[in-house]
């Protein structure tokens, strides 16, 4: 089924026992449905609705492609401030929000659910339902836009949605150090996070890159660049198509292999120690981001022992690239929140189940 | 009602339930003073397993329970209820931990807003949202309404500052929800908690992200002859590519009221006043600064100032933050309101609430987070006599019902409580309302959690 419509959406929601709602397919672990349900083809709902840039703020159907929104923001000088991953492979936006997904410049203004304004889906029993709405503050009724963000497709189908926008910084630069090993490496990206520079990225690469990406004024950058210098005591600066194209891999994960598995882990910045020793002898590549508060980590697709370290470490994972199968890896713990609420908006169980 | 009252008399000390009439009055009403009721009693629980005992006990009787923490909600969003009780949040108000090097703070829901920056400051860390009442108002009560202030234009609301919350739902149950990340993997059950006003239960233990203290500010006033030259700076300071840490206006009514009252020493004949503040790296600041004089150059202010030290950004900031209370000098009462309209038409907005203003003969002071068009127009009026309440209520609802109409919202920043539910039902469909509802009532089928908050009485055929 394909509609093109929110009331086709709602029709085809009665119509199938259970689905699952999927848009550009970049991430086909999170698209592929189980179970024998049906795959509900958003690809009909395309195209950005409404946009007024004196407002910073846009409405769009889910299936819009990132990279439409981006070039159409860009005419105006401005963003998304959560710099979605996975633009090149074709995501779109109702997919990045159902995945919960941001990309490295999160790190500065704040991810997806910070940006999403407003929200229509179907829900489990056919009602269309807004919430949030359009402008930039809204402390109206329960905030439904957020709850979708991350939800996989378990709790509604997306429909359309609203998000604000701000004005892209006039230049960047990136500061990039090389430690002798991890540890080096994360105290000193601890200093960089508490510093109060304007930092819009900040990364960490084994055996122990730290890159620092700075944004401002074209003429005020030379001044951030060698504070942040100074602050880690080395490091080479890298500026123009060379340092965009350096974020653009990072965001798109140019950088994994085609047989490995993506899995986003959260962390905090004081684990990735941990993390990192029960990473020494297996062949994972990763990258940490956000100063510390996400690693992503490309497992190979043909062996096993992923799941164990997660679980040794109390880590939950969600798998984005990589050969089909369940989400989520390590520990989940049963949420009597989660479920009530799955309840009240999928009462017959038509979506994915969020266990 | 007597079994209840001799059980929780089991787990408080005589001076931890209240049950008297002079020890219930304080508790009657919350910052909207136009709204009152007497609760059956008041506990004061000093642990959180007193407030998960006292939430299971209001389950298996029925008895519904309102949380307050300081009682400044301007939407009645603590008022207490007919044959409920109160459960006062106020002495569970330690700082858990607080963690510089990952800049987390684990707070309990009683610890005042301003305590948090005041824990974080040595560190060089402060938490975001600063509602105008912040040195008193509570991170408890700031999660079920999610607070806004005047610095909600870069970095949000409470609700893009809270990471993790511990909470005792209505029927007692205790969970948590989000982790110490600021990434996550699942739907994000803690946005959907904060702003649910008390609905989904109590927050027990709240997880807050805290910020790098700006290196350096640059806080500029502005003077206008009127509220549109005013308003229109703010496009053009929003269209600029700046992005200020807080746009205010307030207009002359205001100024009177705070030069009076705090001695501001605001410009007392402008009919409108722009507060601009950019904040970050002091560079970055000093060049923004530029760009910002260039803008309120060419617009229409007759006079510009800006803060030369600490102690001058502080008297910027004594006269905004104090607004509220201010008007109570000029005023023996009034309803603030909380509408939000796309900025772009904030001087439209602006002169339509003059016109409503005049139509119903009361005055409205406007002091508003304009960066944000989060309006907040106070409408003034005599409480003594008789029928003035009404009027000043349906000219209040003049002006919401306008924000509705414009595309904007009910409410930014100080939540629907009492006083706004009536008009949820302009702002949402019928099939919104009966699956928030549905979600409502699956969290808590005896709605005893702040029951009445939110939902107008009148909806209850959607259920």
């Amino acid at each position: 089924m394909k509609p093109t419509t929110p009331l086709e959406a709602q029709q085809a929601v009665l119509e199938l026992p259970t689905l699952m709602p999927i848009s550009g397919g970049s991430k086909a672990i999170l698209s592929t449905p189980v179970d024998g349900a049906a795959q509900l083809d958003m690809s009909g709902m395309c195209g950005v609705i409404d946009y007024v840039p004196e407002e910073f703020t846009f409405t769009a159907l889910p299936s819009t492609p990132l990279t439409e929104i981006r070039d159409l923001l860009s005419t105006h000088d401005q963003y998304l401030p959560f710099d979605p991953p996975l633009a090149q492979r074709g995501a779109t936006l109702g997919g990045t929000l159902a995945a919960g997904l941001s990309g490295p410049g999160r790190y500065r203004y704040g991810g997806v659910r910070d940006f999403v304004l407003g929200i229509q889906f179907v829900t489990g029993s056919g009602e269309l339902v807004r919430g949030g709405g359009k402008v930039v503050k809204n402390a109206a009724g329960f905030d439904f836009p957020k709850l979708l963000v991350g939800s996989l497709g378990r709790l509604g189908v997306v429909t359309e949605v609203s998000f604000k926008v701000f004005p892209a910084p006039e230049a960047h630069i990136t500061l990039r150090v090389d430690y002798s090993d991890m540890n080096q490496a994360v105290k000193s990206m601890i200093r960089f996070a508490t510093a109060p520079l304007n930092i819009a990225s900040l990364d960490l690469e084994p055996p122990g890159t730290l890159w620092v990406r700075l944004s401002g004024f074209e003429d005020v950058l030379a001044s951030s660049l060698e504070r942040a210098f100074i602050l880690a005591g080395a490091g080479d600066a890298l500026q123009g198509e060379q340092e965009r194209d350096l974020w653009r891999q990072a965001r798109d994960f140019e950088w994994i292999d085609n047989d490995c598995t993506l899995v986003k882990i959260p962390i905090t910045p004081g684990r990735i120690t941990a993390l990192e020793s029960e990473l020494q002898n297996t062949e994972a590549i990763r990258r940490y981001s956000v100063g510390g508060n996400v690693v992503w980590l490309a497992w190979p697709s043909d062996k096993d022992g992923l799941d164990t370290i997660m679980h040794r470490l109390r880590l939950v994972g969600l798998r984005i690239l990589g050969q089909a199968g369940l989400p989520f890896v390590g520990v989940r713990s049963p949420n009597v929140f989660a479920s009530r609420v799955k309840r009240a908006l999928d009462p017959q169980n038509r979506f994915p189940p969020i266990v | 009602m007597q079994q209840f009252l001799d059980d929780l008399a089991k787990l408080y000390p005589p001076d931890r339930l209240l049950t008297e009439r002079a020890q219930l009055i304080p508790y009657e009403s919350d910052g909207l003073t136009a709204f009152r009721m007497r609760p059956r009693a008041v506990v004061l629980p000093d642990v959180q397993e007193d407030v998960i005992e006292t939430v299971r006990m209001c389950h298996i009787h029925g008895v519904p329970f309102v949380p307050r923490g300081s009682g400044t909600s301007l939407s009645g969003g603590a008022l207490p209820v007919h044959d409920g009780i109160v459960i006062a949040l106020n002495r569970l108000n330690r700082i858990l931990s607080l963690d510089p090097e990952q800049r987390l703070a684990v707070v309990e829901p009683g610890v005042a807003n301003l305590s948090v920056s005041q824990a974080a400051a040595p560190h060089g860390l402060y938490y975001a949202p600063d509602p105008s009442s912040q040195p008193v108002c509570t991170i408890g009560g700031n999660v079920a309404f999610n607070a806004g202030g005047a610095h909600c234009l870069k970095y949000g609301m409470t609700s893009n500052h809270v990471l993790r919350l511990k909470v005792v739902l209505p029927e007692a149950e205790v969970v948590e929800l989000g982790s110490e990340s600021l990434e996550s993997v699942d739907s994000d059950w803690t946005g959907l908690f904060v702003g649910s006003e008390g609905l989904f239960g109590i927050a027990l233990e709240v997880t807050l992200r805290l910020l790098s203290k700006p290196e350096a500010y640059h806080t500029m006033l502005a003077a206008y002859r009127s509220m549109e030259a005013a308003g229109d700076a703010v496009a053009d300071v929003v269209a600029s590519g700046l992005l200020p840490g807080a746009i205010e206006i307030m207009d002359n009514l205001t100024i009177q009221a705070v030069n009076q009252s705090l001695g501001a020493g605001y410009p007392p004949d402008a009919s409108a006043l722009l507060i601009v503040e950019l904040e970050g790296e002091t560079d970055q600041v000093n060049a923004e600064s530029v760009r910002l004089q260039e803008i309120i150059r060419g617009s229409e202010a007759y006079s510009v100032n800006s803060a030369q030290d600490e102690t001058e950004r502080a008297m910027i900031w004594k006269g905004r933050k104090g607004a509220f209370a201010a008007l109570g000098t000029i005023s023996q009462a009034y309803i603030v309101q909380d509408g939000v309209v796309p900025r772009s038409q904030l001087g439209e907005a602006l002169a339509e609430i003059d016109k409503i203003s005049s139509h119903h003969g009361l005055r409205v002071a406007n002091v508003f987070h304009a960066g944000d068009g989060n309006l907040h127009p106070n409408v003034l009026f005599d409480g003594s006599q008789v029928g003035m309440l009404e009027r000043a209520e349906a000219l209040a609802d003049e002006i919401v019902e306008m924000c509705i109409r414009r595309g904007g919202s009910i409410t930014g920043e100080h939540g629907v409580g009492m006083e706004k539910r009536k008009h949820l039902a302009s702002l949402f469909s019928e099939d919104d309302l009966k699956v928030m509802q549905r979600l409502h009532r699956t969290l808590d089928p005896q709605a005893i959690a702040n029951r009445g908050k939110m939902f107008p009485d009148s909806l209850k055929h959607l259920r």
